[in-house]
């Protein structure tokens, strides 16, 4: 196989300094080491932003390739590629309606998951279900609150991707686009999060929004150490 | 002239070991009949003055522990289940790995690794595929790094029953030596764009996990690793190629790694929107909490032990930091009314586990010990219930508290988990 190696390396802002600290110590970037001691430390600490084809004795030299690996084409990638973002832009064409989800959900997924969503502990989880007393994303006072799609998950795309990539458990990934999407409404409806005579199709999935996507916010854990 | 024992001689004790005895008798069969039939061979003695005086057992292609050791994990659940590593039992860093935790969400896949291939996709100039044998043909990194399951010790937290075991409490850690291609020198291969910030990281189990990571994991530390302590991974840890992520949550370092795509933001995968968020007492959640919190357990002594006598002992355990090194590790053997420095064994390396020491002598009283972990970046371990005071009781992910053992009287121990 043949391909045009790209150098079109992305650097971190830091790597350059982390560099030119540890150069005298690591030969950061060069071929070869001064010695096999300075070869350990190389190892124990560097950055992987620097570990390109001038870092290991014999290689290509910096910002070279190695030519490893084979051309993927556009179809075998789209064979492989079926995540759903949380946009929804690669949705696909099909549709289904709440009604006709139900009546998948009783033949396919009740079995683990429970006539109504309610589970079978602890290996499937509880799906369904808007308990009052567990409104309001109140999780981390009690552990007994239920988490459910409608009163956790953020987007409704996730549970497109889910079902169609993961379910049914035994048999994953035999399900049609319009059976994902009828378990899709199926299970939004239950929750209350869309009506029950929904259909949904990609431009109305696209549109749903999920009564606590507002609630994930991003790590702020910082450190505690006494100064 | 040697004297031949009788079997009749021995205890059952002493013939532990008949059942490896009577393999070797098999293999031997082609030795002169003066020596195959010696009673030894098929009832060899354990005790070791008896063995001094019979053939041993025979070479043979693949090892077993001692018939004296029997380390085991602790299965819950099948196909979606995991298995807890006997931590009590270990010695050292390195979990053997035979006895690396589980944790799969359907099933262990069986692929043939003439056939598996990993594809790099998405925002990159050349999108390409690599079997295992290409990988091993790029230079190789070989690095020490624990990998934990971010829900371990969540029994422990939520509900610290005295029966709980070091295996129960902590045992979906384990350490490695793992040997890969750092993702950073695939990336380059295929020329990641500019506009790349996430990439999706997919698993080739049957449901097909998917997880988004920072681009900028990939120029610290990921690596595509296809060996682990001398041999290929075991298929439960990912055969034939896993995602590592040093000091990351146990389940983005996806195994049965067949797909990573470039692309602007995450994916909101199952996997980082239902689980692996951390619900907080503000009534929000964490998302993308990767890093693992410094956290340690004193393995011995542990439930469910009994002290035999008083006496000096070395207690020691395993401490770990998914931020860098352990820069501390700290005993009390009072409950935590005062702590003592404890010895690091060996160098902390970033991102394993470091096993400590701390000579204590126990003296017949009611003790409580406790280990309390310092990283270099600065996290002290919690106790439990400044724990429960940040994140509540029903916080979902990353338990990293204060956790021991109570000594009672009696020598017997339990666990402590009340801090």
């Amino acid at each position: 196989m043949r391909y045009t190696f790209m150098r079109r390396v992305r650097r971190g802002g830091t790597v350059a300094t982390l560099c030119a600290t540890t150069f005298a110590l690591t030969g950061c970037g060069r071929t070869g080491t001064e010695s096999n001691l300075s070869q350990t430390a190389l190892d124990a600490s560097m950055r992987f932003a620097d570990y390109d084809g001038g870092t290991v004795p014999g290689g290509p030299g910096a910002g070279q390739g190695y030519a490893i690996g084979s051309t993927a084409t556009a179809e075998a990638i789209a064979t492989l590629n079926t995540d759903i973002g949380p946009g929804g832009a690669e949705l696909p064409s099909g549709s289904g309606t709440v009604a006709t989800g139900r009546a998948v959900y009783a033949a396919k997924c009740a079995l683990c998951h429970g006539a109504n969503g309610e589970g079978m502990a602890p290996a499937f989880p509880r799906l369904s279900g808007r308990d009052p007393n567990a409104e309001g994303f109140k999780f981390a006072s009690d552990p007994k609150l239920p988490h459910t799609i409608g009163n956790y998950w953020s987007h409704a795309t996730t549970l497109f991707d889910y079902i169609r990539r993961a379910m049914p458990h035994a048999t994953p990934g035999s399900l049609t686009n319009d059976e994902v999407y009828a378990l899709t409404a199926h299970l939004l409806a239950v929750d209350d999060v869309i009506p029950d005579d929904a259909t949904l199709d990609a431009t109305a999935l696209r549109a749903v929004k999920m009564p606590y996507a507002d609630r994930f916010v991003p790590d702020d854990r910082r450190p505690t150490a006494k100064k | 002239m040697k004297k031949i024992i009788q079997p009749a001689a021995l205890t059952r004790r002493d013939l532990i070991a008949s059942a490896v005895g009577t393999v070797g008798g098999a293999i031997v069969a082609g030795l002169p009949t003066a020596l195959s039939g010696q009673s030894a061979l098929s009832a060899r003695p354990s005790d070791p003055v008896h063995a001094l005086m019979h053939l041993g057992g025979t070479t043979s292609p693949l090892g077993a522990r001692s018939a004296f050791e029997a380390p085991t994990r602790a299965p819950f659940g099948e196909t979606t289940g995991s298995s807890y590593t006997p931590l009590q039992d270990l010695a050292g860093n390195i979990t053997p790995s035979d006895l690396h935790f589980e944790r799969h969400h359907a099933g262990i896949p069986s692929l043939d690794p003439a056939r598996h291939t990993l594809t790099i996709h998405g925002l990159v100039d050349q999108p390409l595929s690599f079997t295992v044998d290409d990988l091993k043909r790029f230079p190789q990194v070989v690095r020490q790094y624990f990998v934990e399951c971010s829900g371990n010790g969540r029994g422990a937290f939520r509900d610290p029953k005295p029966e709980l075991t070091a295996q129960k409490v902590a045992g979906l850690l384990s350490t490695s030596e793992w040997t890969g291609v750092p993702l950073a020198t695939l990336l380059r291969e295929a020329g990641v764009q500019p506009a790349a910030k996430w990439f999706l990281a997919e698993g080739g189990d049957a449901c097909l996990l998917t997880r988004s990571v920072p681009i900028e994991k990939a120029w610290d530390d990921a690596i595509v690793v296809w060996a682990q302590n001398g041999e290929p991974l075991r298929p439960a840890q990912g055969y034939p190629m896993r995602l590592l992520l040093p000091g990351w949550e146990g389940n983005i370092n996806v195994k049965w790694l067949r797909r990573i795509e470039l692309g602007t933001q995450p994916w909101m995968t199952r996997w980082e929107t239902s689980k692996y968020t951390d619900p907080l007492p503000n009534n929000t959640a964490r998302r993308f909490s990767f890093e693992l919190d410094a956290k340690s357990i004193i393995t011995s002594p542990s439930a469910p032990d009994t002290i035999p006598t008083p006496g000096w002992r070395a207690v020691h355990g395993l401490a770990w930091s998914g931020r860098g090194r352990i820069a501390r590790i700290e005993v009390s053997t009072d409950g935590g009314t005062s702590w003592t420095n404890a010895e690091l064994l060996g160098e902390s390396q970033p991102k394993s586990t470091v096993r400590f020491q701390y000579m204590w002598e126990w003296k017949g009283n009611e003790a409580t010990l406790l280990s309390r972990a310092t990283d270099e970046a600065g996290f002290v371990q919690p106790t439990r219930s400044a724990l429960i005071a940040e994140r509540g009781l029903g916080t979902d992910y990353h338990f990293n508290q204060v956790v021991g053992w109570k000594i009672e009287r009696s020598g017997k121990v339990l666990f402590h988990g009340e801090t």
